[in-house]
């Protein structure tokens, strides 16, 4: 057997009100590895971590850490203990600058302030050190998202760390930026730390773990050498049974044009441009693609579609007739489908009930409701019918929407925009934070609404679901479309470095239409 | 074909576990406001006992001392019709996350606008001239709650700040009002002239005070209700409370919302200070209401935001209000102490709401 490990999990438990997020967790990481953590969304990977770095207590069960059982109570023990953990969401202060972010929460402010210059000389002796890129006085208002994971990664560095665990490091980021990303953790395992890397991407967890540990539902299914398996083997792991990353479709039939934005600009609600004159058609029975890293006006622009952000210029026409500016009563009235991008704040009301959130924009619409009262039966039949057509998991149509896990409320929220027969869809996330058996049924309840007619917009920042479903793909970037490419994994590269805003080595293909 | 058969097997069970679940949780709704007044009443009764006062005694006395005969079941009615009221609209507003704590200045202007209404326009019959009255309350109220609803949907200004405010502007207007222009001249007193005769709320006996205001107060209860319930627009309202992004990507309209929320809960406490004036002192005075717009808050709350439920509050508000009467007048014991348990009550409903929610997890 190897030596004694260098953390060791034993029987972790934790329950949030009737979830249980982690049941019985065992897991061992080794001094100097890179272990990845794998898992679907939801698997309860993060809560796990979280646990670990002092941000949740366990409920039950030992961390036994260099030898001796831990337990810490904040996320500063944890530091001190040298564990540092860059989370999804980054813990940073906009407005202050990179070091001094650094040195909040440091001790006395004044013995700290005296040493800024000392601090400044470290930032850049560790970024140096690792090519991270970071400048201590830049703001981080003023930095890029990739930019400021690096800043939180040198975070951790600089407080002096042997573990560090990184929360889905790569889903804000290029295919340049994640390489440069992995390439860093082999950096940092060299110079004798351990890196646990928390992710649902197969390929990246191929490409540089050690170890790697599947979760399914709270539970740990099995750690595995990576020289042991492969992609199939670890899919097999993650759902539990064979997952068929190729949806079979048909040729699109593009017919005439339904949606048809022309020079649409607009800024973001704290008023910074957002968008920079996109163009763009979408015709009946094709299902058209907008890639990008997130923040590059994909939001404004679904906003925007929907009548929930002022256009400054440009129009917006559907079936031919300008929409622009309309508010989204009527834009919901002319046909038009939207399953947003933040389910829980936009999408759906979690305390009520699945029947009164399929009705949110019906309900004052015959037969849910006439005279102003509403009609229970209507609705409850109305739901039933929805249920049973996408699966939805649910014991009734009384329950509240907030019990059900998040596959079955992005089932329940395709259902209820399909069920209003629309022209015109746009989708934004199509399968965030959703189990894969639910991606699935969702990916393909799309293709079926292609292959009947109908005119489909995908916003995405999964290349996985715009390459599975979508007949061509336009990349954006900095609030303009970059170019289109069609949806060809042997095109990865070149879709990249779109994303990355880098138009110089890319063959524009004649638009269509 | 397994699923279909599982699915079939499992309907009866799973009907009867769905009527057990709406069943226990009815039970624990129900039962979380009855354990606070309890146990807010057992701190009561210790802390009269730390006071040198036999605390159960004391609190029996507050309960039922008022239930003595006909008339003072009448006096509790009388003082649980503008709870009710209040309680009922605020429900509304409550339910649509508009924090009105201005209830009582809304009162005031509605008595204000009773007074005026009811002392000119001579000559109408008790049948128009009554119901008019009425209607002014609640129109001036609804209109004083409008600023705050206007300001906030305007100027995303707080409603708790602007409708704390107005009920400064409205008190200290009233006292202007009663000690200058609207004046009885031949009054020693701060009062208006007197209400026309057929401008009174009519009595429900005639020797008792109790009016049918309180017959109103329960039919508005029972229909704010079923409004929030059962109409598609009290549907509209609930989700604008519950998430205004989801509701404004639903296309509702956020402000609409707020607004008619806001002017129903304001409608109601105008309505409350029309029947005071009206029903109960036929004058307007300086200190028409005792701080039932801030009570109406307790009532709500207590009844966790259901219209139905601030029926059985109003009326146990306005019980205990009645009983610290009694105790006045039989007993030593301070008034400040019945307000120490009423707060003691409030307390413990948000402690008990709280653990509600959690045992609704559970269940």
């Amino acid at each position: 057997m190897s030596p004694k490990p260098f953390l060791r999990i034993e029987n972790i438990r934790k329950r949030f009100g009737s979830v249980v997020a982690s049941d019985g967790v065992s897991l061992e990481i080794d001094e100097g590895e890179i272990h990845a953590l794998l898992g679907e969304n939801g698997a309860g990977k993060s809560v796990l971590m979280s646990m670990i770095c002092g941000m949740v207590r366990p409920d039950e069960g030992e961390i036994v850490y260099k030898g001796q059982s831990v337990r810490f109570n904040s996320p500063r023990e944890a530091i001190r203990q040298r564990i540092g953990m860059v989370h999804q969401h980054f813990m940073l202060v906009p407005n202050l600058t990179v070091a001094e972010n650094y040195i909040l929460g440091q001790g006395s402010a004044l013995r700290v302030i005296n040493d800024m210059d000392k601090v400044h000389a470290r930032i850049r002796e560790l970024s140096e050190r690792y090519a991270l890129d970071v400048r201590p006085e830049a703001r981080i208002e003023d930095l890029s998202v990739g930019e400021q994971q690096r800043v939180e990664i040198l975070k951790a560095l600089f407080h002096g760390i042997d573990l560090l665990i990184l929360d889905e490091p790569t889903a804000v980021l290029t295919p340049q930026e994640t390489d440069r990303l992995l390439a860093l953790m082999g950096d940092l395992v060299k110079d004798g730390k351990t890196v646990v890397f928390i992710s649902h991407k197969l390929d990246e967890v191929m490409r540089v773990s050690n170890r790697i540990s599947v979760m399914r539902d709270g539970r740990l299914v099995k750690t595995v050498n990576v020289a042991d398996t492969d992609a199939r083997g670890l899919a097999r792991m993650m759902v539990g049974r064979d997952v068929r990353m190729e949806l079979p479709r048909g040729p699109a039939a593009p017919g005439r044009i339904v949606l048809s934005i022309e020079n649409l600009a607009c800024r973001s609600e704290t008023g910074l441009p957002a968008l920079r004159g996109v163009s763009l058609d979408v015709r009946s029975g094709e299902i058209v693609g907008i890639a990008g890293v997130s923040g590059n006006g994909q939001t404004e622009l679904s906003l925007a579609l929907c009548g929930l952000l002022p256009v400054d210029s440009g129009r917006v026409v559907l079936n031919g007739q300008d929409i622009t500016g309309l508010d989204p009563a009527r834009i919901n009235a002319r046909s038009v489908a939207h399953i947003p991008e933040d389910r829980h704040k936009h999408g759906i009301v979690l305390p009520l009930s699945l029947g009164e959130n399929t009705i949110l924009q019906r309900y004052n619409e015959s037969p849910f409701a006439t005279s102003g009262m509403l009609n229970r039966r209507p609705i409850r039949e109305h739901t039933r019918d929805l249920i049973r057509r996408f699966r939805i998991k649910s014991r009734d149509v009384d329950q509240k929407i907030s019990e059900l896990s998040g596959g079955n409320q992005q089932k329940l929220v395709v259902a209820r925009e399909l069920a209003r027969n629309p022209d015109f869809i746009l989708v934004n996330q199509l399968t965030r934070g959703i189990d894969i058996g639910a991606m699935e049924f969702v990916m393909e309840e799309m293709l079926k609404q292609r292959d009947n007619g109908r005119a489909i917009l995908l916003i995405s920042t999964e290349l996985e679901e715009l390459f599975a479903i979508c007949d061509r793909i336009l990349v954006m970037f900095h609030g303009e479309i970059l170019g289109e490419l069609p949806p060809d994994r042997n095109r990865l590269d070149e879709l990249g470095l779109l994303m990355a805003g880098q138009t110089a080595n890319v063959v524009q293909p004649p638009l269509a239409g | 074909m397994e699923q279909v058969n599982q699915g079939r097997e499992n309907v009866y069970p799973q009907a009867a576990q769905a009527f057990y679940r709406t069943l226990s949780q009815a039970a624990i709704s129900a039962a979380t406001p009855i354990a606070a007044v309890l146990v807010a009443l057992a701190f009561g009764a210790a802390l009269l006992w730390v006071n040198g006062f036999n605390g159960s005694d004391v609190v029996t006395v507050m309960i039922f001392g008022s239930f003595q005969d006909m008339r003072s079941v009448g006096e509790i009615l009388l003082k649980a019709t503008p709870l009710i009221l209040i309680g009922a609209g605020l429900c509304v507003a409550f339910r649509c996350s508009i924090w009105n704590i201005g209830a009582e200045g809304q009162l005031y202007v509605g008595a204000i606008a009773a007074t005026l209404v009811g002392t000119n326009l001579e000559g109408l019959s008790v049948w128009v001239h009554a119901p008019l009255v009425m209607l002014a309350g609640a129109v001036a109220g609804a209109a004083w709650a409008g600023i705050a609803g206007y300001l906030k949907v305007r100027f995303q200004a707080s409603e708790i700040v602007t409708t704390i405010m107005l009920n400064y502007i409205a008190i200290i207007l009233t006292s202007y009002l009663v000690t200058g222009p609207m004046k009885d001249a031949s009054a020693a007193y701060p009062q208006s002239a007197r209400l026309l005769r057929e401008a009174w709320t009519p009595r429900i006996v005639s020797d008792m005070r109790l009016h049918i205001g309180i017959l109103v107060a329960v039919v508005l209860a029972v229909a704010l209700y079923i409004f929030l319930q059962k109409s598609s627009r009290g549907f509209a309202l609930r989700v604008v409370g519950l998430n205004p992004h989801a509701a404004r990507y639903a296309g509702m309209n956020v402000k609409r919302n707020v607004m008619i929320a806001i002017c129903i809960s304001g409608a109601m406490a105008g309505l409350a200070g029309a029947f005071e004036v009206a029903g109960v002192t036929h004058r307007l005075y300086q200190n028409i209401s005792p701080g039932y717009g801030f009570e109406g808050i307790a009532v709500a709350l207590l009844a966790n935001n259901n219209p139905l439920a601030a029926i059985i509050s109003g009326g146990l508000f306005a019980t205990l209000r009645s009983g610290s009467e009694v105790l006045q007048i039989t007993s030593q014991v301070p008034q400040v102490l019945v307000l120490v348990i009423q707060g003691i009550v409030i307390l413990s409903v948000v402690a008990f709401a709280k653990l509600r929610d959690t045992l609704r997890i559970v269940a």
